[in-house]
């Protein structure tokens, strides 16, 4: 266990209560929001885990979803609107014995944030990254965003979305992330195990977590009725084989517009090097984590007197 | 001719070598004893296309490029005898001599390869050395290198006719290759410079240029600027970077990212300058010392992040390496004109702190500076600087590099320290108190016991949750904006501004960042020609040191602001900072690409002294004063 950061990797037997903040700031989001179901699914899986709130950094976009660390107790960083994946991979490079938790929104995600969302996923962090998937900008009042439905009506698409919506799992499986999953807010044991699943799984884990809003999505209702495809007998696909993985997820992109609503483990690459596996393999990365050196009284730090001969 | 100094100038095409040549000759230089000064040009691409580095050499300090120059060194360019590129390049091939003749001091030398450049295409070439005096030394550069290795060796070829001609020892030279090269190679080499240097003896001198000759106290080291601040950064703790490649800032990212893996440092190189600084708030957040920086394009992108570090008072160091804009502009050319970009960019009120550095040696102050107050005082720090001086290098004493490391976190607590500290009343940790010394309000990291809070980019509570409540913004506005108060006062002790000249003059030039060494020459040979001026550099521009500035102007009955920039955005900044100066400053403006050359400055100051209203000669342009 680590003297600096005494909080990571205690092994003691965790209350889901202690996720709560011990004053509960008044909610923001609406009555029979979806978000209510990811916040609740975050705090079993951290319990479940036995994961310390003070080892958990849980980094979050602008957005309705991004007050998710508002109603979760650890630390947390509120960030920008869609750079939470930046600053949470970078928590995480600086120090590796973190749990780092990044979400948002699908336009925090899949629109302004796609690149860093591509980019992270290609790094393969190990980390998870939750996009709360309302189809919908929640918190702006209800534009059309990146996964609404093509002819979605809105304030700022009032002649409908002309746009076919982007494909957030085969989004994930090419730009490179090693567990993908997409569950509801409507199925909480799922959402739970999925997280569960996501956080130990040694890699980059993106769930896209269909949160269903009252308020501005009537047309999506509640996500119901779901199917589970690793559940239903009408569907057999192996999540290590890539293709078959892909076939499955086009399938079910295509079919929640048709209004069936498929979620489940769609794949995941337990072999492939996380990102810090790769940088230390390579010399890139301290063994033990960069953030500790700064607490090391002992610790002998290099000066740029040393490297001055080359200059001579 | 009766120079005391060698302005030796070697061109070729890109990608010939020429940094690295010119490198060891500036060293060898250097070893003698001599102080010296590079400047580089280059062109936005990477083969071919005229460049050029140029040392000024002499005993005792120089801080800057002269005024033309006196050996030129001409190399073929290899790309355009590129037979398939002929085309496309026509006259490229003589331009290492046709393009540099302009400013070829009268009674200059000429060193040029004949084997692979031809006179006869260069216009006017026997009228012009005969009008000027010149010196010319035609080589078979090339032939001789092949004789004894390969072509490459061309360049070494060049450097042993260079001494030849300035009489100048080889045992500096011969020292450097050996500490870059062994075996046949080395060989090959020490045959091809001693060659050469034995043919050029062998021939008729007529010119009478000796390379001057000089002492240092102790040893010197040759470093530019990205190396000033990436040795001070590296001292501060700095362990990470996050970058995106772009001109010049990539010369300081380059740097860092060869240095950290050695030092358990980590340096990444990511999908954009958005997630670059995003990066170094994630990384400072999780408790390491972070960097990021870019040039003006990626600085833009930069923007938001660098709102998220004020506001969630993460410590945060970023480099913005100024290039001529706006938009792409000129990608190798050095100008001023970003100062407001990195005053003001970002919504709201900004609290930053940004320092202007002249020269390595400041390069590397402020650099250590910016990452003292930036940890110290929980605020993003920015180090402007520019293409010119990214890439100069100067001789420094060794010594001044024998520094304790300082990789302190500021108040930032330790576990122990948490116990003691702010809680709500649910144990939540007060990160963000009102009422705090210098309105710094300790800091955890996460993954200590006890430190749990939110960092939020919306307006908060002391325990980081979002809050709107007028009394608590009130609070917070206040504390944010009494950390630069107290920087200030910080700043007044470690007197970053500098004051040369004639102390009793009534004549100013006030300038900040790179131009300041060549004001520094201007006013040393407008006082040894019986002028009496004084100048004054600036490097803090925030917060920015008003009663310095002010007691400057107070000084002198008028002053010229020097800057590269056609909208006089550091005469503004001064005339917003200090108030009711502004009928005493006019500008001394350029932005053609190109920095000062103290005669310019020389020129502006004459043309003043007389009155005024008279434009210079030279690519410059002067301002008259206006009221407030
Ligand atoms: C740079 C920037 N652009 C726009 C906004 C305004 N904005 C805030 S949240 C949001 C969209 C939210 O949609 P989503 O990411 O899907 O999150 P949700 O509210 O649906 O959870 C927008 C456009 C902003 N805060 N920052
Ligand atoms: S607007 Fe929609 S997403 Fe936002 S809180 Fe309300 S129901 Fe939830
Ligand atoms: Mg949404």
């Amino acid at each position: 266990m680590s003297k600096a950061f005494s909080a990571i990797g205690e092994e003691r037997d965790v209350e889901r209560d202690e996720f709560t903040p011990g004053i509960e700031p008044q909610p923001t989001w609406c009555p029979g929001c979806g978000d209510f179901g990811v916040l609740k699914a975050l705090k079993g899986a951290m319990a479940e885990l036995g994961k310390d709130p003070e080892e958990v950094l849980l980094c979050t976009g602008i957005g309705c979803s991004g007050k998710l660390n508002s109603y979760f107790e650890s630390y947390g960083f509120h960030t920008i609107h869609g750079r939470s994946l930046p600053v949470a991979r970078a928590a995480k490079v600086a120090n590796h014995d973190l749990e780092v938790v990044a979400a948002g929104g699908d336009g925090d995600g899949y629109g302004i944030g796609g690149n860093h969302f591509t980019h992270s996923a290609r790094e393969n962090h190990d980390m998870t990254y939750i996009v709360f998937n309302n189809e919908v900008f929640g918190l702006t009042k209800g534009q059309t965003s990146p996964t609404s439905p093509k002819g979605h009506k809105s304030k700022t698409q009032p002649h409908g979305n002309a746009k076919d919506p982007v494909r957030p799992l085969s989004m994930s499986l090419s730009a490179g992330a090693s567990y993908i999953a997409r569950t509801a807010a409507v199925n909480p044991n799922q959402a739970q195990e999925i997280i569960v699943e996501a956080i130990e799984h040694d890699g980059f884990s993106h769930i896209d977590f269909l949160t269903q809003c009252p308020t501005w999505n009537k047309d999506a209702k509640q996500y119901v009725p779901y199917v589970d495809v690793q559940e239903s007998d009408d569907y057999d696909f192996d999540v290590t084989d890539r293709r078959e993985a892909s076939e499955m997820m086009y399938e079910t992109e295509d079919k929640l517009y048709e209004g069936t609503v498929l979620t489940g483990r769609y794949y995941q690459d337990s072999e492939r090097n996380s990102y810090q596996a790769e940088k230390q393999q390579r010399g890139d990365m301290p063994d033990e984590p960069l953030a500790e050196r700064y607490f090391d009284e002992d610790y002998e730090w290099e000066r740029s007197y040393d490297l001055i001969d080359r200059h001579k | 001719m009766t120079d005391d100094e060698l302005i030796w100038r070697v061109a070729g095409g890109s990608g010939d070598g020429i940094d690295s040549t010119s490198q060891n000759f500036a060293k060898a230089l250097m070893r003698s004893g001599l102080d010296v000064f590079t400047h580089r040009h280059y062109p936005s691409r990477i083969r071919g296309g005229h460049t050029y580095v140029e040392i000024r050499a002499k005993d005792g300090n120089v801080t800057s490029r002269g005024d033309g120059y006196n050996f030129l060194l001409a190399l073929g360019d290899s790309f355009a005898r590129n037979p398939s590129e002929h085309a496309v390049y026509g006259d490229e091939e003589v331009k290492p001599l046709s393009e540099n003749l302009d400013d070829l001091r009268e009674g200059g030398i000429i060193v040029y390869d004949e084997g692979l450049l031809d006179v006869e295409d260069v216009p006017n070439f026997e009228e012009r050395v005969e009008e000027n005096n010149w010196h010319v030394y035609p080589l078979d550069l090339r032939a001789l290198a092949k004789e004894h290795g390969r072509e490459v060796m061309r360049n070494t070829a060049g450097v042993g006719a260079t001494a030849a001609l300035v009489d100048m020892d080889l045992e500096h030279i011969e020292d450097l290759m050996s500490d870059a090269m062994g075996g046949e190679i080395l060989e090959q080499n020490l045959e091809v410079l001693h060659d050469a240097y034995e043919q050029v003896n062998a021939m008729d001198q007529s010119h009478d240029l000796t390379v001057p000759t000089g002492e240092h106290d102790e040893e010197q080291v040759l470093v530019s600027g990205s190396h000033g601040i990436a040795y001070a950064a590296i001292d501060a703790g700095c362990r990470f970077i996050a970058g995106y490649p772009m001109t010049p800032w990539t010369d300081a990212y380059t740097i860092m990212t060869n240095l950290l893996p050695d030092m358990g440092g980590i340096s990444e190189q990511v999908e954009d300058e958005l997630a670059a600084a995003a990066m170094a708030v994630g990384a400072s957040h999780a408790g390491a010392k972070a960097m990021s920086g870019s040039s003006g394009g990626g600085f833009s992108l930069m923007s938001e992040p660098l709102g998220l570090a004020e506001m969630t008072e993460t410590p945060l160091v970023l480099l913005e390496a100024m290039r001529a804009g706006p938009s792409t502009g000129m990608p190798t050319k050095p100008e001023q004109a970003d100062l407001e970009h990195i005053l003001y960019t970002s919504q709201g009120d900004s609290h930053r702190v940004a320092f202007g550095p002249s020269d390595p040696k400041e390069c590397y102050e402020q650099t250590r500076t910016a990452f003292e107050i930036a940890w110290e005082y929980q605020i993003p720090a920015i180090v402007v600087y520019d293409q010119k001086l990214s890439g100069e290098y100067r001789n420094v004493d060794a010594s001044f590099f024998d520094r304790e490391p300082n990789p302190s976190l500021g108040k930032t607590l330790t576990e122990a320290e948490i116990e003691e500290a702010a809680h709500d009343a649910t144990g939540k940790f007060e990160r963000y108190q009102h009422d705090v010394e210098d309105g710094v309000s300790p800091r955890t990291v996460p993954g200590q016991k006890g430190g749990r809070y939110l960092a939020s980019g919306n307006e908060h509570w002391p325990t980081g949750h979002i809050a709107e409540d007028p009394d608590n913004r009130t609070a917070q506005v206040e504390r944010r904006l009494e950390k630069l108060d107290a920087i200030h006062e910080d700043l007044e002790d470690r007197d970053q501004q500098v004051v040369y000249g004639d102390e009793d003059a009534d004549f100013g030039l006030i300038a900040w960042g790179s131009q300041q060494g060549t004001v520094e020459e201007a006013v040393a040979r407008l006082n040894d020609n019986g002028n009496s001026v004084k100048a004054l550099g600036v490097s803090d521009l925030s917060p920015f040191p008003v009663e310095e500035v002010r007691a400057f102007v107070d000084s002198v009955d008028e002053a010229i602001v020097v800057e590269m920039s056609s909208t006089k955005q550091f005469r503004g900044l001064i005339q917003k900072e200090v108030g009711g100066v502004a009928t005493k400053l006019s500008s001394l403006l350029k932005y053609n690409g190109n920095p000062f050359e103290p005669a310019e400055i020389v020129e502006a100051v004459e043309i003043e002294q007389n009155g005024g209203g008279e434009q210079p000669t030279a690519q410059t342009t002067l301002e008259p004063a206006a009221g407030d």
